[in-house]
């Protein structure tokens, strides 16, 4: 009999293969509006919006060049009587007949979810860490109790958190500052950081810091130099879905920052050109924007479900 | 004293720390436990009591008032539960929780059946099974502020790439397919792009449940001869249902309080056919800065919130026990 000839719990080769083209077929078709994403920002903005959608089209950096200038309309003669043009964008916007009148809002942008997003990182790390290890080894009273709180603080709609926390930064001048949504996302995050980090802990067996101990390190010691070594794996997993979640955040930077302290993810919709959404340029930034988090997905992909469950799920 | 005597003690304290019981060793030598249980789970305690505590505890009490926070001047009313009433007696509010509840109903269905039919499939282990799934996976990572704007390119009637293919398929002329301004299609835009978002998310969680199957129950029930289907429904689904009930509830949470996808797709229209909880809600607080009357909302939605993650944890530590 065939059943009895292989394993049973190995499917036969025909529902593998059909397993295999379904899988194929819906993981492609998932693909398509990132492929689209990354074709835009290759496209000039003529082609973006042309009828039928274009899949073959001549390769242009205009959108990128339109991502990080903003630039003013001019007279033809203006533009002949201007010096010869320094680069590629500056050709390609002189054919427009504009002229680039400086940098965008977008580097500043970038560079303000770079900040927040580490800084946030580290302190939810930091914080987590040392709460997860006393969580973990320790009988804490009413432990049950206190790491339920913690994970119900990150599930409470944004908005809601989001009032209160306007009023609170307001009187404390927190408005529209890194430091303010530092805080906020190391709060956020720090649920996360101590149920994964927990996790990770439980894991490395006790004995490794009762030896340290007996040998005469003191209980800080053995953390130190036994416990963080060990975890290393886990506190990277854990510190790379507290930065992917930063990075991502939408609602709270919408909401509480305006300009200095704005973030990416509020600051990309509002990119116009002239006459509506600039879509190359949206897609340029979008692409940028998408790429560290593609990375860290590759990197992290043994450790996702652990991740997306708060660490209950391990295998 | 003399120096030599103090090292003499030192090494007299050291010594009799060594044969002491491990407890009170530990305390001679370094802090006690308890003191470095606390200090390592205290700030992490006060973060979460600044930053969510009292802001939750001050929402609390500004939702009995009428106090607008565009106006800091004005005095403050106390108005008992005037708030609370008013929202569950509005029509409006009922229409927002008709829209959410569409919303996260037909989000559930579709990501648990595509999301276990895929976990299915990819558990026949196929040749190449873990690229596709890392594949599979990347949409969820991603921001779904920033990729559901973009959505909006791809909702587009004339340029759009989804109005073309469905044009393209289904016959119909592309000016047909408004997904955004459409009253009974934009419902469905916000459903689709959640969908292709989190699909992935629902398909891990199953894909552990399916691994957590032993194979033996497998192999009792081959020996049993009992048939595909019935091993699928007798085995299968019910060993798989706590890690599915667990996606689930948590997709239920996260729908319920959706705010950045659809705010960037629809901002709630046309009309208010898409303004699910979390949009009403900022519209409430930040545009007509009525900020008791939303604190109250607020108050209301964390309240059903935190029902949902008291069973969401319930759930949690069943499926951790296997």
């Amino acid at each position: 009999m065939s059943a009895a000839a292989h394993s049973v719990v190995v499917p036969s080769t025909t529902a593998k293969r059909v397993a295999a083209t379904l899988v194929i077929v819906y993981a492609l078709i998932s693909m398509i509006p990132l492929l689209w994403i990354f074709a835009t920002s290759f496209k000039t903005p003529p082609d973006s919006i042309a009828y039928p959608p274009k899949i073959v089209f001549t390769p242009s950096i205009e959108g990128y060049c339109n991502l990080f200038t903003t630039r003013t309309r001019q007279t033809r003669e203006y533009i002949d009587a201007l010096p010869a043009p320094t680069g590629f964008c500056d050709e390609t916007t002189r054919k427009r007949n504009m002229v680039i009148a400086g940098p965008s809002n977008f580097l500043p942008r970038f560079v303000n979810s770079l900040v927040i997003a580490f800084g946030s990182t580290f302190c939810a790390v930091f914080l987590g860490t040392l709460a997860a290890y006393g969580f973990s080894r320790f009988r804490v009273p009413l432990a049950d109790d206190l790491l339920f709180f913690i994970l119900s603080t990150r599930m409470m709609p944004p908005i809601a958190v989001a009032i209160p926390i306007y009023l609170m930064y307001r009187e404390l001048g927190l408005s529209d500052t890194a430091l303010g949504m530092i805080l906020l996302y190391t709060a956020v995050n720090v649920s996360l950081a101590v149920w994964l980090l927990k996790g990770f802990i439980d894991e490395i067996p006790r004995e490794y810091e009762e030896a340290a101990m007996i040998d005469g390190y003191t209980r800080l010691q053995a953390f130190r130099k036994v416990v963080l070594p060990q975890a290393t794996t886990g506190i990277a997993a854990t510190a790379i879905f507290c930065l992917i979640f930063a990075w991502n955040e939408y609602a709270f930077a919408a909401l509480l920052t305006s300009g200095t302290a704005q973030t990416a993810p509020p600051f990309i919709p509002t990119i116009i050109g002239e006459g509506g959404q600039d879509w190359p340029a949206v897609a340029a930034g979008t692409t940028i924007f998408l790429v560290p988090i593609l990375v860290f997905t590759i990197l992290l992909r043994k450790q996702l479900l652990r991740g997306i469950t708060f660490g209950a799920v391990r295998k | 004293m003399t120096e030599t005597s103090s090292t003499l003690l030192d090494r007299a304290t050291e010594a009799a720390a060594r044969r002491t019981p491990d407890g009170i060793a530990k305390r001679v030598r370094g802090l006690s436990d308890r003191m470095v249980a606390w200090l390592f789970i205290a700030p992490t305690i006060l973060l979460l009591l600044a930053i969510n505590i009292f802001p939750l505890i001050w929402a609390i009490q500004l939702s009995f008032t009428n106090y607008r926070a565009n106006r800091p001047n004005e005095p403050i009313k106390n108005i008992g539960l005037s708030n609370y009433s008013r929202i569950l007696n509005d029509a409006d509010t009922w229409i927002a929780m008709q829209a959410t509840a569409h919303f996260v109903f037909w989000t559930i269905v579709l990501q648990t059946v595509i999301g276990f039919t895929l976990a299915y499939l990819i558990d026949r282990k196929f040749r190449g099974h873990a690229f596709w799934t890392t594949i599979i996976l990347v949409p969820m990572m991603l921001s779904p502020a920033v990729v559901g704007n973009f959505w909006r390119f791809l909702y587009e009637p004339q340029i759009g790439l989804f109005a073309y293919i469905v044009s393209f398929v289904t016959g119909l002329p592309t000016t047909d397919i408004q997904m955004l301004s459409n009253v009974s299609l934009a419902p469905w835009s916000i459903i689709i792009v959640d969908t292709w978002m989190w699909t992935p998310y629902v398909m891990l969680i199953c894909l552990a449940g399916l691994r957590s199957i032993p194979d033996y129950i497998y192999e009792a029930a081959e020996v049993d001869r009992a048939s595909n289907w019935r091993q699928f429904w007798s085995i299968t689904l019910p060993m798989a249902l706590p890690f599915i009930m667990l996606a689930v509830l948590f997709r239920g949470i996260e729908n319920f309080k959706m705010f950045d996808m659809v705010n960037l797709l629809t901002g709630g229209g046309p009309g208010s056919t898409t303004e699910v909880a979390s949009i009403t809600l900022k519209r409430e607080a930040f545009e007509k800065w009525r900020t008791g009357y939303s604190s109250a909302f607020a108050i209301i939605l964390f309240v059903a919130v935190f029902g949902l993650a008291n069973i969401y944890v319930k759930v949690l530590n069943r499926v951790k026990s296997r």
